[in-house]
């Protein structure tokens, strides 16, 4: 399995080296070309970042409204998050502007190749110049080798890119910086100039390459940061509007780095914490909204004891450790559940509906969450809810029944898969209720209440036997 | 617990005789509102063990009782009585519908689905939790409608108060104690009410709720055939010594019949209640009854001179008939090896029984007989106060009293063979103690009262304060004293819900005169010796509330999978070892592996880690637990074989020696041994002892210092502290360093409590080997004369 994917990717990479070689550039890419480019890879945690600097010129006849990017799909896959902005100015004063990325086809991009179009906030005319800065981030990018390690051994990994950005544009000069996370690196491909200094590899500048260039390289470094993978994570947000805004978060935890092979010696992890299970994590962190109260974490057989909460004015800090600790491949499951003042979350908006105000991503600093599932419970008897993401995310609507209910509660789902704690914005719900809703539940305890003590005295009022006394 | 009393003859100070049935209306509403802070008192009594620890299930059986209740409340009741559960007894399975006692968890999935129809999102789990509370208030109240029916409601409120909150009840039903003696102590008190509400009143409605009472009672629990023997044997001496009635033969005939009946319809009873002895006992009172009844009928119509003829002819041929059937009978108890019995009856009847033929009887710690101090532990001051109460049931002497007498004396019998039974004496106690301490207070509180300087100044008062006094206390036994009462008969011809009966009753007892005074006067303490008698009393009752508090807080309330330790600095230690165990098992092993444990732990891997396992705390098959027994007090090449031979994966044992949790494996170590070594008879238990001592320092012998279980527990203990210290035994281990050939390490949980070990996969056949694999061929062909365990070689 693992080979085959190798295989694949080899196979993907040369033919994009083929295809560099051809250089093919369509009428669009002709009018744009890159002065510039500098590209910092930073490999420290188990999410690559990627800081792209580019300086565009217009260099066509017409003016320019929109760049181009473009990733090889052994990335597209992996690619979590692509911002982009405009920086003016010199070093100093720079103002950023964010600007538009939407995702879309080039007919002449090579196969697989995801692009994106950057709206520029005024077309580039002919001549000018204009810096771009672009940011994004790959999951699962870098591979553990080898696959399974013992409990002593430290993680290795490896990470694929290309020299060359690949770019739909031609390129005038470009650099690329890797940061590796220790100085530990085994291996690294060269393409000259290629240099080495303690945790930063360099790879360029590479003078003038055409557009789609790309020049495999393979960097087989150590890794030992905990590969915290969230599986699967379903947040449950419940409005209610008593004042509480109950959250659930349902998560399912595994280690994403190389498997532990053999055996796990409580002996050699307990006496040697430095040398033993490097790259295993035994707590994490979560950060909370300010003013959490009724915390819990359990699991589905109970309470789990190992957590620490943390609060002050700003900001709640919830540090829980799973029942073990985990290496490679290991998974765990576990539920934090907490509740917010509603105050803090919801409004009213200017044309009567209410919106609540809440943030998208997984709350666990350092993980990267496969697949993200959002329910926004709303109180029952409101209608017409609508979200507003910042960024593209499925959504349907579902129906919970809960305390009571008799027609329901309308739930907002919204999914999104590979979430980085860079989604960790705000998303809004817009929705209209009507309080009178809010009476429905205790005037149903009161009237039952009440029928059965009718019931009562009528009961204790009515001879019910068949022979008379 | 003096508050019934005041509160009912309270409002007579102000209130004048005219409003004698406001005062009624007002000291029924008083006892409601008792019994509800009872009831409350009960379920909260049992909430230390949430609030100190977290909402979970307790132990090992409800674990079991909680897996069950899930796959009830997922997959339907049909579903659940033709459920195989192939996840225990690997490679049998059970067939889990037909061996389960389906009470309790029919109960808790009935509340589930009843609390989720009206859209409650309570999870199986928080129900599971909470059933023994609530089943534990029901219980008190079912002992005030059994205590009132015997001596009256006084008696009544004391009893269910001291029942709330009894120790020896709290152990089996705190917060999470999901087991079916939870809702069975209801059961059965409940039946018992319905018994003796029957036999007061003879009604058929009664009897027949009785029968459904004790239906449920089957389908809760297997102590179900104390009631089918004790009820006989009340009836029995209530035909011995000359009560019999046409009452009591309502009372019991039709829950013969209709409770077998019933009973025969819960599959793990099926035609056992018909076929075992434990039944025999209701049969045979059944035909004396009748030949009673008929006795007494044919008695009815012919002469006194006429009878004697006849029963002398009856007699002489009745008695060669009944010699044949016994003889029959005899022969073919006789010819079945238990006698009919199973082995807990046995157990019971002879305590010495387990110990002699089935260790996994005497190895369970709840079946050991008690010390005295687990009476005190768990009745405390009752045990005390039951001698009073016994007394107080011969005064007088009444079908419903001599019941309880009978209950007390044969619980105290039971609860003195297995520890386990003092659950069973526990409402008997109380009922007693309620009724003691309510006859006390009456006496003293009616002396203080006629001596008090303000009222004895006028007599009239006085005496007719204390005449109400008497007639209050009369009105549970009176009726029973005289069967041929004018209210009662027209009460059995009424069926009617019991408030209407008790007002009237109360009003027709009233009406008749009372009775004579020179005898109640006798009963008149002198003042000063009532006041303090009333303050002893109050202090022994505030001694039992506090020692019941002090054991549902401290000593009952531990969940046992989580164990808790307080720091030197007073911070809480928390060692939570089983639960990651089970949760490392859950998430990073295949779903179908096997894993190997004592049978402790069976019912808890299947529920927590969700992992088939071999043996488990249903103890059915003896055989099967020797087989894992034999495993692990092997060495570890057998152990291996016998363990690959039953597909185990992994292998669980549970080690205190790090953390000195002494009930750990080495300690159960020995009867694994017994009980192995009464299947395979190659474990002996003397190769593990030395010089009959068990021990597993530098003296233990070389077969318990190799054995699978001595090397699981302590592989690599002795790099923890460089010596190999071991805080349960307080001892340095025999063997400190070897090193496993056979089994891997793959988890230990942080406090070391729980290893788990995978079995390596078996080694490639490689040239050169043959003159081992002849040795183990020898050690194979050792155990094919054992029944061909091993299909591997």
């Amino acid at each position: 399995m693992e080979a085959s994917l190798r295989a694949q990717r080899t196979a993907a990479l040369l033919i994009f080296a083929f295809l560099s070689l051809l250089a093919v550039s369509s009428s669009a890419a002709q009018e744009i070309q890159i002065l510039n480019a500098e590209r910092r890879i930073d490999l420290s945690s188990q999410i690559a970042i990627v800081f792209l600097t580019l300086k565009v010129e217009n260099t066509g006849k017409a003016a320019a409204s929109e760049v181009l990017l473009s990733f090889p799909p052994t990335e597209a896959d992996h690619l979590a998050e692509v911002k982009a902005q405009a920086a003016s100015g010199k070093k100093r004063k720079k103002t950023h502007v964010p600007l538009d990325v939407k995702p879309t086809d080039v007919p002449d991009a090579p196969k697989g190749a995801k692009c994106f179009r950057i709206a520029l906030l005024n077309p580039l005319s002919p001549g000018e110049t204009s810096t771009i800065e672009v940011l994004y981030m790959l999951t699962h990018s870098m591979e553990p080798f080898p696959a399974e390690i013992s409990q002593s051994e430290p993680q290795l990994v490896y990470y694929r890119d290309s020299a060359y950005i690949l770019s739909p544009y031609r390129i005038k000069q470009q650099t690329t910086f890797i940061k590796t996370p220790s100085t530990n690196v085994l291996s690294f491909s060269r393409v000259e100039p290629t240099n080495r200094a303690g945790m930063e590899l360099k790879y360029g500048p590479y003078e003038d390459r055409p557009a789609y260039s790309f020049s495999p390289v393979l960097v087989h470094f150590e890794n030992n940061n905990p590969f915290a993978v969230v599986e699967e994570l379903v947040r449950e947000v419940e409005i209610s509007h008593w004042g509480n805004l109950q959250i659930t978060e349902h998560y399912t935890l595994a280690h994403g780095g190389a498997k532990l092979k053999g055996v796990f010696s409580r002996v050699d992890y307990q006496s040697r914490p430095g040398a033993s299970g490097v790259s295993s994590f035994k707590n994490l962190l979560a950060r909370l909204p300010a003013r959490v109260h009724s915390v819990y974490y359990r699991d589905e057989i109970g309470n789990i004891s190992s957590s620490r909460l943390r609060t002050d004015s700003r900001k709640s800090e919830l540090e829980i450790e799973p029942r073990y600790p985990l290496f490679g491949g290991w998974k765990s499951t576990f539920v934090i559940g907490y509740g917010l003042p509603l105050e803090d979350f919801l409004f009213e908006s200017t044309d009567g509906k209410r919106y609540l105000n809440f943030t998208f991503g997984c709350p666990l600093s350092g993980t990267v969450v496969d697949k993200l599932t959002v329910k926004v419970v709303l109180p029952e008897g409101s209608k017409d809810p609508s979200a507003v993401v910042p960024f593209p995310v499925e959504q349907h609507m579902e129906t919970k029944y809960s305390y009571l209910d008799v027609v329901g509660r309308p739930v907002l789902v919204l999914e999104k898969k590979n979430v980085v704690p860079e989604h960790n914005t705000l998303f809004q719900v817009y929705y209209s209720f009507n309080p009178v809703f809010m009476l429905a539940e205790p005037l149903m305890l009161v009237s039952t209440v009440f029928f059965l003590f009718a019931a009562c005295v009528a009961y204790l009022h009515i001879d019910v036997s068949i022979r008379k006394r | 617990m003096a508050s019934p009393e005041s509160a009912v003859n309270g409002p007579t100070m102000t209130a004048g005789a005219a409003s004698k049935s406001l005062r009624n209306a007002f000291g029924g509403v008083i006892a409601f509102i008792i019994l509800v802070l009872i009831g409350v008192l009960a379920f909260s009594i049992r909430l230390f063990s949430v609030i100190k620890y977290e909402s979970v299930i307790h132990e090992f059986d409800p674990y079991f009782n909680y897996r069950v209740t899930q796959f009830l409340s997922k997959n339907g009741i049909y579903d659940f009585w033709n459920w195989f559960d192939d996840r225990t007894w690997y490679p049998l399975g059970r067939v889990i519908g037909g061996t389960v006692y389906p009470g309790l968890t029919l109960t808790a999935g009935t509340i589930w689905k009843v609390v989720n129809s009206l859209n409650i999102p309570l999870s199986v789990e928080t129900v599971c939790v909470f059933t023994a509370p609530i089943f534990s208030a029901f219980a008190s109240w079912a002992a005030y409608l059994l205590t009132k029916e015997v001596k009256g409601p006084g008696a009544g409120l004391t009893a269910a108060a001291l029942l709330a909150m009894v120790p020896s009840y709290i152990s089996r039903s705190v917060a999470g104690s999901y087991d079916n003696e939870a809702v069975a102590i209801f059961a059965l008190v409940f039946t018992f009410y319905l018994y003796i509400k029957t036999l007061n009143t003879g009604s058929l409605f009664y009897a027949t709720l009785n029968a459904l009472a004790y239906f449920y009672m089957v389908c809760s629990w297997g102590g179900y055939t104390f009631i089918i023997n004790l009820i006989p044997m009340h009836v029995l001496l209530c035909i011995v010594t000359g009560r019999y009635s046409s009452r009591l033969y309502i009372a019991y005939a039709p829950l013969v019949v209709l409770g077998t009946l019933l009973a025969s319809l819960v599959p793990v009873v099926g035609f056992n209640a018909v076929l075992t002895s434990e039944h025999f006992a209701s049969f045979l009172v059944f035909i004396i009854i009748h030949v009673v009844a008929l006795a007494y009928y044919i008695k009815g119509i012919l002469s006194p001179k006429m009878f004697k003829v006849a029963v002398t002819l009856v007699v002489s041929v009745g008695l060669a008939v009944c010699c044949a059937v016994i003889a029959i009978l005899i022969a073919v108890v006789a010819s079945s090896p238990t006698k009919g019995w199973s082995g807990r009856s046995l157990t019971l009847l002879d305590p010495t029984y387990a110990s002699k033929y089935i260790p996994i009887i005497a190895s369970v710690s709840e079946h050991q007989p008690p010390t005295w101090p687990s009476y005190f532990m768990d009745i405390n001051v009752l045990a005390f106060l039951v001698p009073a109460g016994i007394i107080a049931c011969f005064m007088p002497l009444t079908d419903s009293s001599s019941f309880v007498i009978l209950y007390i004396v044969t619980s105290v019998y039971f609860s003195g063979v297995m520890v386990r039974l003092m659950l069973v004496l526990a409402p008997a106690a109380c009922i007693l103690s309620g009724i003691a301490l309510s006859e006390a207070f009456n006496v003293l509180t009616r002396s203080i009262k006629f001596q008090l300087p303000g009222i004895a100044g006028n007599p009239s008062i006085a005496v007719r304060m204390w005449r109400i006094m008497s007639t209050s206390k009369e009105n549970g036994s009176s009726t029973v004293v005289a069967p041929n009462d004018i209210p009662k008969t027209e009460e059995a011809a009424k069926e009617k819900p019991a408030k209407k009966n008790r007002k009237k009753e109360k009003e027709n007892v009233e009406k008749k005169p009372t009775p004579s005074k020179t005898e109640k006067r006798l009963l008149v303490l002198p003042l000063e010796a009532s006041v303090i008698a009333v303050l002893l009393l109050v202090l022994l009752g505030a001694f039992y509330v506090v020692h019941c508090v002090w054991a549902a807080a401290e000593a009952y309330s531990a969940p046992s999978i989580v164990l808790t330790s307080h720091s030197n600095d007073g911070g809480l230690h928390v060692f939570d070892d089983f639960r990651e165990a089970y949760s490392w098992l859950s998430h990073n092993t295949d779903v179908d592996d096997k894993v190997a444990s004592w049978w402790d732990y069976g019912y808890q891997t299947t529920a927590m880690a969700n992992r088939t396992v071999l043996v488990d705390n249903n103890t059915w098959n003896n055989t099967h637990i020797a087989t894992v027994g034999t495993a692990m007090s092997s060495p570890e090449k057998q152990a291996w074989e016998i363990f690959h031979s039953l597909d185990v994966k992994y292998v669980l044992v549970v080690f205190g020696g790090v953390v000195g949790y002494p009930s750990d494996d080495i300690n159960k170590f020995l009867w694994m041994v017994r009980i192995g070594g009464g299947v395979f008879p190659h474990i002996k238990e003397p190769d593990y002892l030395r010089d009959g001592q068990y021990r597993i320092d530098a003296q233990a012998t070389p077969t318990m210092l190799n054995c699978l279980m001595y090397k699981l527990s302590y592989f690599r203990f002795v790099e923890t502290d460089g010596k190999g210290f071991d805080r349960v035994r307080r001892t340095e281990i025999g063997k400190k360093h070897f090193k496993l050939t056979h089994f891997e390490e793959v988890f230990t949980t942080h406090h070391w409590m729980v290893r788990i070990y995978k079995l390596k996969p078996q080694r490639n056949r490689i040239r050169g080997k043959t003159k081992k694999s002849k040795s183990s061929r020898s050690v194979s062909s050792k155990r094919d004369v054992r029944g061909k365990r091993n299909p591997w070689h």
